[in-house]
């Protein structure tokens, strides 16, 4: 075999000390092989980005030897950065320089000849499609754009490795199914080997293998068929029978000890069983209908949470709501007309129009600088609007802001805790900013302990916990004052799909008790745990509905089951053709 | 290797080039580079004023016969006073004290024979002490008036005057003992420190904040091209705020320059290296804006401000501070900067200060060169 372009071996990497002490990268042996593209798959947290910047020579690890293109990493790093292509999250761009001056910094710094500078210039512009702003400030680009950009400074000298740290994150499906593209190309052609890290599960399948990292340790590597082949015949999916509410049968279905792993998908529930368990056939009792178990496929995601999971798990406590939801349903607590939000010249919000009823989880999908956020901050009275008319649980936001802010919780993108204090010191912070005292104060508090599993973590300082752990608090936090209205804000960006899943669990009991969820998130396929969503787009919605009607309007030959990815890039596409 | 060497020159071109376009298009490097030097200026230049003028002076006279209204005459004819007559002491201490005088003259009904008692004090003097330095300068011209006066007064009578001591009070170098004589050349100083240190450093923290320097470190860039790319682009910008500051200095406030223009170029070359090593060890630690702000600030500016000798002498600073100015780069180019301004190219004094800051230079560039690595963590 040939020697892998990437070797790791016992590679131990820790920031810290004291409290605040974290193992990044734990005993992890890796080898990346030649001439085909590894994922390096795991949540925030797991030691994606320590790895990419060890094999980059950027950082010296605790103990281990790495070893890139055959050069020890710690002795010659600059020997090493002379052959790598290296791309940074945040693509490492000059935001004041436009994409011409980006271009020939990067070529510089690597040394490309000037002689062969124009005609990579050109293959690299008609490539990522950049080639007519070519002129513009890197600043100006859209995120997308930003990410091809940066891709294209990487590529400059024809890498033998190329590194990319969550070079999708954030980014339109449109444009990630390009980089891909790309991606695949290089590969193809200039026979280059590519390490890629990704906390999307649904692009583990697009890799030639995959690196699975957790908390620091490698759970495991091989070609992601290798991960989910174990699984056939333990995958199904399971039709709604009708008068049954889908989110409930999927919380039985869960709590079942046969059960892994079952998951809203649409209309349809997917299960994942433990090894050797009967199905539940009988979960709705003797006199409602059978469940219709269709056994599909495994993917990638399932044979993760089968990884992570274990069988003796107990399901977490869903949160016992009060009367807080009460009041008539179908009843529409929200009303945008034909809202807008202007920033000087720019239009972040053009104008869109929705309806929200009691009881919903509704979706705001788009990816970053599609205007999610700013309309967001709009229906919570954050950020006044620029035109339109907007109501929010039966008052107008524009003259009585701060009565509807009183029956509303938010909870922010990056969940805005206070990291210095603890656990118990936030949670009463925020229950006194809600104006809550003395024994009111206290109930609430322990409600939130008990029903968020907080109380082993009550002492420790909120800075120092895992993303799942303060996503759990940031959560409890806004539901301290029982609002009727959350809005929840990306609260699933970089979390580990265990804790994601728990989140969308408590969501759902949410929505059970009557209470209306907002929920803005870039990953395409939560768009199926929501009741109604919108998908935005450059500040405009280019479709709204239930998750299965938007689906169906991309149904072609091509795509017989679509996806709602496959959804966002048709309508992508046919916006594009109508303009 | 001349394939290496011109691949390095490429990139050092590359990272200046690229420092450069960042400059242009940046408005706060401008305002810190170009703008803020002008608004120092006029602010030293026309605002802050050191020289006491117009003091408001008490004169007690108790018994007002010829020598006392002589004396009294002698203190409204100075041009540094602005007097007011009291009979009583009381009433004067009161505006001494309601702040209405600076100072008070007290002559006793028994002056005229007092002043024939050798060893006697003829006159008394209250001065408000709440500012120190304007104390100093009040009390250092009512002796001027008073030993004027007496020696006139000896000679008028004939004979040698009794006072033990015989102060011959010149002024030399400023003659005119304006202090925007030797506070506008202490500008520049500060305006170097403001974009050697503070700019530079910000500049580094905003680079680690984008995620550019992540990206610029994965290349096969070496470190001392990474420290001579940020070095050269800012050395230019703070020897522009220097020559702009001087041509301000020289043309509008037409401040002598009594030096070589040579010497200074010189030294401030010699300094501005010094304040970007200070900028770029602070950027070793400090990885974000604020952080690296407050460091340039409290390590670099307000030393610089407070240290050097700029504004307060450090002959009469308390002895433990006084050896901590001589940690303060700033201090040996005041230094010099007030000697080539007003005095002229004195090597004795310049040469020992150049040297100073050569060590300081040395050090720094030695510390930077230990810790300065491509590593991010």
């Amino acid at each position: 075999m040939e020697e892998p372009v990437l070797q790791l071996q016992e590679v131990t990497r820790c920031f810290g000390s004291g409290e605040t002490a974290a193992t990044a990268l734990d005993g992890v042996d890796l080898a990346v092989r030649a001439g085909e593209v590894t994922g390096l798959i795991g949540p925030d947290g797991a030691g994606k980005t320590t790895l990419m910047r060890l094999a980059a020579a950027l950082m010296l690890p605790d103990q281990g030897r790495i070893e890139v293109l055959g050069i020890d990493a710690v002795a010659e790093p600059v020997a090493v950065q002379s052959r790598i292509g290296y791309m940074p999250q945040r693509f490492g761009l000059y935001e004041d320089l436009s994409v011409q001056e980006n271009l020939d910094l990067y070529a510089d710094l690597q040394g490309l000849p000037p002689a062969r500078r124009q005609e990579r210039y050109d293959e690299l512009m008609h490539m990522t499609g950049l080639a007519p702003f070519r002129r513009r400030l890197a600043g100006k680009l859209s995120g997308g754009m930003k990410q091809k950009l940066g891709l294209a400074c990487a590529l400059l000298r024809e890498p033998e490795l190329l590194l990319l740290d969550e070079p999708t994150v954030g980014v339109d499906p449109v444009s990630r199914r390009e980089l891909w593209q790309i991606v695949y190309r290089q590969v193809r052609e200039h026979g280059m080997s590519v390490l890629l890290s990704t906390a999307y599960l649904d692009e583990a399948e697009r890799c030639d293998r995959v690196a699975l990292l957790h908390q620091g340790r490698l759970l495991g590597m091989d070609r992601p068929a290798a991960f989910s082949e174990p699984l056939t015949g333990d995958c199904f999916v399971l039709e709604v029978p009708p008068g049954v509410s889908a989110r409930r049968l999927q919380r039985d279905l869960q709590a079942h000890p046969a059960v892994a792993d079952a998951l809203v998908e649409g209309e349809h529930i997917r299960v994942v069983r433990w090894p050797d368990q009967p199905l539940p056939l009988d979960l709705l009792g003797s006199e409602g209908p059978a469940l219709d178990f269709r056994p599909v496929p495994p993917r990638f995601e399932d044979a993760f949470i089968r990884l992570l999971r274990s069988p003796d798990e107990v399901p977490p406590p869903m949160p016992q709501i009060g009367s807080a939801g009460a009041g008539q349903a179908d009843e529409v607590v929200i009303r945008a007309e034909r809202l807008e939000r202007r920033f000087g010249d720019f239009v972040a919000v053009k104008g869109i129009s929705f309806q929200v009823r009691r009881g919903e989880i509704f979706g705001l999908l788009g990816a970053n600088g599609a205007g999610k956020s700013t309309t967001f901050r709009m229906l919570c009275g954050l950020l006044p609007v620029s035109g339109g008319h907007l109501s929010v649980a039966g008052r107008d936001l524009r003259h009585a802001a701060a009565q509807a802010r009183a029956r509303i919780g938010y909870m922010a993108q990056k969940f805005s805790l206070y990291a210095n204090l603890t656990v118990l010191q936030n949670l009463r912070f925020f229950a006194a900013a809600y104006g809550l005292r003395g024994r009111r104060q206290d109930e609430r508090v322990d409600w939130a302990l008990d029903n968020f599993e907080l109380r082993p973590l009550v002492q420790r300082n909120t800075g120092v916990l895992s993303l799942g752990h303060k996503q759990r608090l940031a959560f409890a936090a806004a539901l301290m004052h029982e609002p009727q209205i959350l809005f929840l804000d990306e609260p699933t960006s970089g979390v580990d799909p265990i804790a994601r899943r728990e989140f969308w669990a408590r969501t759902n009991a949410l929505a059970e008790a009557g209470i209306t969820v907002l929920v803005t998130t870039h990953f395409m396929e939560e768009a199926n745990y929501c009741d109604r969503l919108v998908i935005m787009a450059e500040g405009e919605v280019l479709a709204e509905g239930t998750p299965r009607a938007i689906r169906e309007r991309a149904r072609d030959p091509q795509h017989p089951e679509p996806s709602m990815e496959d959804a966002f890039i048709s309508l992508v596409a046919h916006r594009e053709v109508a303009a | 290797m001349s394939g290496a060497g011109q691949s390095s020159r490429r990139r050092l071109r590359g990272m200046v080039r690229k420092e450069w376009l960042q400059i242009l298009r940046d408005p706060s490097s401008i305002a810190i580079a170009f703008v803020l030097p002008v608004v120092l200026l006029f602010l030293f230049g026309y605002g802050v004023s050191l020289d006491a003028k117009d003091i408001r002076l008490g004169l007690v006279v108790e018994h007002m016969d010829s020598q006392s209204r002589d004396l009294a005459g002698a203190f409204v004819r100075s041009r540094f006073f602005r007097p007011h007559y009291y009979r009583d002491i009381q009433s004067a201490e009161q505006d001494l004290t309601e702040r209405r005088l600076d100072g008070i003259v007290w002559l006793r009904h028994d002056f005229s024979r007092r002043l024939e008692q050798p060893g006697g004090a003829a006159i008394g003097v209250r001065v408000n002490g709440t500012d120190a330095n304007q104390a100093r300068i009040t009390s250092g011209y009512i002796q001027g008036v008073w030993f004027g006066w007496l020696e006139k007064y000896a000679r008028a009578q004939g004979r040698e005057l009794k006072t033990p001591v015989q102060l011959d009070h010149r002024v030399w170098f400023n003659a005119a003992v304006s202090s925007r004589y030797f506070l506008v050349p202490g500008l520049i100083a500060i305006i170097m420190t403001l974009i050697g240190s503070l700019l530079t450093s910000m500049v580094i923290a905003r680079e680690w904040e984008r995620g550019t320097m992540e990206a610029m470190m994965a290349t096969p860039l070496r470190i001392p091209e990474v420290l001579a790319g940020k070095l050269i682009p800012y050395f230019a910008l703070g020897m522009f705020g220097m020559l702009l500051t001087v041509a301000l200095a020289l043309w509008l406030f037409e401040v002598p320059l009594r030096g070589s223009f040579v010497a200074l170029l010189g030294a401030s070359a010699l300094f501005m290296l010094v304040a970007l090593a200070m900028g770029l060890l602070i950027s070793i630690v400090a990885k974000n804006q604020f952080v690296a702000g407050q460091i340039a600030i409290i390590v670099t500016f307000l030393p610089a401000f407070i240290l050097s000798g700029f504004i307060f002498d450090i002959g009469s600073m308390p002895a433990p501070i006084q050896v901590i100015t001589h940690l303060v780069p700033a201090r040996y180019f005041v230094a010099i900067l007030q000697t080539l301004f007003l005095a002229g190219d004195i090597w004795p004094v310049i040469l020992p200060n150049l040297g100073a800051m050569a060590l300081m230079l040395l050090i720094f560039m030695a510390i930077i060169r230990r810790r300065a690595h491509k590593r991010i963590a």
